[in-house]
């Protein structure tokens, strides 16, 4: 066997333009509502859960995108937060699951103009559906995904699910889970995600930020979304959502700025150790050349993904933000490029002489 | 041209055999080529081990090509070789037993070494114990003229000499059968174009060949074969996978939409792939996925898109796409899926034929789930297929599963070539505005509100204002689409849908009997790839003066309207499968008539004679 070629592709520049592709309400139009991407459904969600507080951040940060809400789809898979798209007046498909970033990859290829967001949950993305969330991440489609991580199984009555921690007591592992857990923010940088967020559904700011950010990249955005359930995981997050606790663990992400922790008195600063290694110390004792400093526009992940590590089950640090945003050629636009390439190649769009030649081949006879 | 002697035959099965490496598709292939320009009518099938490479030598290994050709129309790749062409000892010992007694076998003696001889067991040479005498046996030292006519080609290792012998070959059969070496010799100008050595080497070996037979005096006589009368038109070769690809291009290109594909490399479907990805210009997408879920999964999201979305596996791969298929079903959108069928269970035998994901097709999804299915004939048929497959697809909101399988994929035969100007016009029109008013009589959108005709529910595609809506896999209440779990509701959603599926019938052909005296008691119903063989037997029967008729079912789901009454028409209807009788289950169950089930799982078509036998014997049980 003769070894493969590649060739240099050369293809789309279009890149850090997230929605520039997407049709635009007219300036003079009338300003879009939370009312116009709210549907006449009754939400179902049980009362107290974090996925109606992410629907109204959702349904009101939409407008402000100034698209037109034809152009926009929300594609699910099955969970609580799979429900989502039946709850939004813009186009939606509530699909099977796991399958939503397979069925999103379809149409945002095969639609340039679509506005497309997946909304799943932990075991939906991370289970049943992990082997199309890495190929959605690595090949860099066009959408956005939210991610609701409640460390349950909702919808299915309380099992543990992959972002449970180690020795949870649920129904179905009474003497505790012997699995082991996915850092979904590690998961997605390992997978070369060129945009990498989390959030948490209390802090309605936060979301509408990052969510924000994360619309408007090209390529595949991932966001995880900690999302409280009330029912079967109730308080899972209360270590970081609980005020007197929140500032010694949350960890904000900022461009540019020195990755820290704690309050102004007990203030820790991230810095990097001889071997490489990231640990927090009293910000008075970091050196200068040793402070990290958070950087997610750099092509390489390592340093993300190492400041995704600081994160573990007891929520000592938990890094929120973005964690990686980077531009890389997307797989929908280089699809949409060679097809175009083709055509042009050809002449244009084929015609019925162009299908006849392509019928015939090279190798026809003639009869009579 | 020689002083030999020449012979009219009207029709020749030539079967190549060689090892994995030895390059008998490719001889086969020109072979066929060149039958085809010459105008005979012909059928082929290819025969290789799942193994790219299997133990050289070894029984395992052995790769075949068979082809029929004939100055009359030809319905089978032929029931037994009249010649074989055997490249080592595994050759001859793997295909022995199907070459009738008194065929020539043309046997390259170089690989008859001892060597090769016990690996494949045999304790003496065939070629000189006397075993072969009932057969008229060329030993031919194909490895060694070939190497020693590339005598001059000092840059050619000896290796590289001998792998020209399926080139010497070729030509040596050329000249037995007075084919034309010109569209061979063009292929390999472009197939070697950019190394000059191996393409002049490859172009003496054939020329070495031909003037072998020319002048060696074991070949007395060479054979001529008429070309077939056939009508008027432009024709070519064509293999089922690259007519199935182009009958979706051209179905999509006469639907004016998009052709979306999104598919997972399977044997035998990997070619309809391969085909149309080499095809973007014809406004086709195609999209190679992470697994065969993912491949279902980009092709429905594509239709939602209002692309034509198209999948494309084999029986492995359509078991995991079976759930997407099921949400296709409740969303009502098209979707087009092919199945080239291989044996099965499980991995089963991947390059060999087999009918046995019928019911997989029919009933393979949980709930009540019917979607349409159909089978091409032959492989030129399934480009009609692929046609017929988007018609009901996009006018039925529906997907539909084509049942081709290994044998018409991979087999060829002459096409006489469409224009794209007189195929069906298929286009359709996405939904654009509200069908309803809302009891304050404002307009409004319902996705599910149906075509009274059709049943089908509106395509309303993103991109389009007012219309946005929310479809999903759980039920939906009736015209609004909305979420319902109501025991009416779903028992009435889930009648519609079987309603829709059964309303197919109205818009396909009667199912028509060949029944040329209208007096037969026997009737030999057929579906898929056992067209062929079914046809060729029921010739072969007719031939002897015996009345039998015989029909053929394109749709399997559903079928046409009349099948009951033919089916009653008959004292006895026979129904041939390459299962174990999947076709005689779905029709005893819907019409009550007893069917008498042939089948036989061989990975091989049928052949004419077991064919003609079933049938002969029937007629006797009934006198």
């Amino acid at each position: 066997m003769t070894a493969l070629e590649t060739v240099e592709l050369g293809l789309p520049t279009t890149i850090g333009t997230g929605l520039a592709h997407i049709p635009h309400l007219a300036s003079d139009a009338p300003a879009q509502t939370k009312k116009d991407f709210t549907s006449d459904q009754e939400v179902r969600w049980c009362p107290g859960c974090g996925d109606y507080i992410i629907l109204a951040a959702v349904q009101g940060f939409l407008p402000e995108l100034g698209l037109r809400k034809e152009n926009i789809v929300f594609v699910s898979g099955i969970g609580c937060s799979s429900r989502f798209p039946y709850y939004l007046d813009t186009y939606g498909l509530h699909s099977i699951h796991g399958r939503a970033p397979a069925i999103a990859t379809g149409l945002a290829t095969s639609r340039e103009d679509l506005s497309v967001w997946v909304v799943t949950g932990d075991g939906d993305a991370l289970s049943i559906g992990g082997n199309h969330l890495i190929h959605a991440l690595r090949r860099n489609v066009n959408m956005t995904i939210l991610l609701f991580n409640n460390k349950i199984y909702g919808l299915t009555k309380g099992q543990y699910s992959p972002t449970s921690e180690e020795g949870k007591i649920t129904k179905s592992t009474p003497m505790g889970s012997v699995d082991h857990p996915f850092n979904p923010v590690s998961l997605a940088l390992g997978a070369e995600a060129t945009f990498v967020a989390r959030t948490m559904d209390n802090d309605r700011k936060h979301l509408v930020e990052v969510l924000k950010a994360a619309a408007s990249h090209r390529g595949t955005a991932l966001v995880e979304i900690y999302q409280n359930c009330p029912i079967f995981n109730d308080g899972a997050f209360d270590l970081i959502k609980d005020r007197t606790q929140q500032e010694a663990r949350l960890v904000h992400l900022e461009a540019g700025e020195p990755v820290q922790v704690g309050s102004v008195e007990e203030r820790r600063t991230l810095v990097r150790g001889d071997n490489g290694e990231l640990f927090f110390v009293p910000a008075a004792e970091a050196t200068p050349d040793r402070v990290v400093r958070h950087d997610p526009y750099a092509a390489d992940p390592s340093q993300a993904f190492a400041i995704s590590r600081l994160d573990g089950p007891d929520m000592t640090h938990v890094p929120m933000g973005i964690f990686r945003s980077v531009d890389r050629p997307t797989y929908d636009d280089r699809v949409r490029a060679q097809v175009q390439a083709a055509t042009d190649t050809a002449g244009g769009p084929a015609t019925d002489d162009d299908l006849d030649a392509l019928l015939r081949g090279r190798d026809t006879w003639n009869v009579g | 041209m020689s002083s030999k002697t020449v012979q009219q035959l009207d029709r020749v099965v030539i079967r190549f055999a060689g090892d994995s490496g030895d390059g008998m598709q490719l001889t086969g292939d020109r072979f066929t080529s060149e039958t085809a320009a010459l105008g005979n009518d012909l059928s082929t099938l290819p025969n290789f081990p799942a193994e790219i490479r299997a133990p050289q030598g070894t029984l395992p290994g052995v790769s075949s090509f068979q082809l029929h050709f004939a100055d009359h129309d030809v319905m089978t790749p032929g029931d037994a070789p009249d010649v074989l062409v055997a490249m080592n000892p595994a050759a001859l010992k793997a295909n022995l037993a199907d070459v009738p007694r008194g065929a020539v076998i043309i046997a390259n003696t170089d690989e008859f070494s001892s060597r090769n001889l016990a690996k494949v067991g045999y304790a003496a040479n065939p070629l000189d114990d006397g075993s072969l005498d009932s057969w008229h046996v060329h030993p031919v030292a194909l490895t060694s003229i070939t190497v020693e006519a590339l005598a001059e080609f000092d840059g050619l290792t000896r290796k590289e000499k001998e792998r020209a012998k399926n080139m010497f070959a070729l030509g040596l059969l050329s000249w037995l059968y007075h084919r034309p070496t010109t569209g061979t010799e063009a292929f390999l100008t472009k197939k070697f174009g950019a190394q000059p050595e191996i393409l002049a080497a490859n172009l003496a070996a054939l020329k070495a060949g031909w003037n072998y037979g020319e002048t060696t005096e074991d070949f007395a006589v060479s054979y001529k074969i008429a070309p077939a009368p056939m009508p008027r038109g432009t024709y070519r070769n064509i293999t089922g996978n690259v007519a199935l690809a182009y009958g979706m291009v051209a179905a999509a290109h006469k639907a004016q939409l998009p052709l979306v594909l999104g598919s997972y490399p399977i044997t035998p479907a990997s070619d309809i792939l391969h085909t149309l990805s080499a095809l973007k210009r014809y406004n086709v997408t195609t999209m190679q996925a992470e697994d065969e879920i993912a491949g279902v999964g980009i092709a429905l999201g594509a239709a939602f898109g209002g692309a034509i979305g198209l999948t494309t596996t084999s029986g492995p791969g359509l078991a995991l796409k079976a759930e997407t298929i099921g949400l296709a079903v409740s969303l009502e959108l098209p979707l087009v899926v092919v199945d080239v069928q291989r044996g099965g269970p499980s991995t089963g035998l991947p390059t060999k034929t087999e009918q046995s994901d019928l019911l997989q097709a029919m009933f393979g999804r949980n709930g009540e789930s019917p979607v349409a299915v159909i089978a091409p004939r032959s492989p030129v048929d399934c480009f009609d297929a692929a046609f017929e497959a988007v018609r009901i697809a996009t006018t039925y909101r529906t997907p539909v599963i084509i049942l081709s399988d290994g044998y018409l994929a991979n087999g060829s035969e002459p096409w006489a070539v469409p224009s794209t100007e007189g195929l069906p016009d298929l286009r359709v029109s996405y939904a654009s505005e509200p069908n309803a008013v809302d009891d304050k009589g404002k307009p409004v959108f319902r996705p599910f509100l149906r075509d009274p005709e059709t049943l089908a529910r509106p395509w309303a595609v993103p991109g389009t204002p007012g219309l946005e809506h929310r479809i999903g896999g759980i039920e939906k209440a009736d015209v609004t689409g909305d979420i319902s779990y109501d025991p009416d509701n779903h028992e009435k959603m889930t009648r519609l849908r079987a309603g829709k599926i059964a309303g197919i019938a109205k818009s396909i052909a009667p199912l028509e009997v060949d029944d040329p005296s209208g007096e037969a008691e026997v009737l030999v119903l057929g579906w898929g790839s056992t067209y062929g063989p079914i046809a060729a037997a029921v010739r072969a029967v007719r031939n002897t003066g015996t009345k039998v008729a015989t029909a053929h079912l394109r749709h399997l789901n559903p079928f046409p309207a009349n099948t009951g009454e033919v089916l009653r028409a008959y004292k006895r209807v026979i129904v041939p499968e390459m299962n174990t009788g999947q076709l005689a289950l779905l029709l005893r169950a819907a019409y009550l008539v007893d069917i008498q089930s042939h089948t036989s799982v061989r990975g091989l078509p049928f052949t004419t004679v077991e064919l003609a036998d079933v049938v002969v014997r029937a007629l006797e049980d009934l006198s």
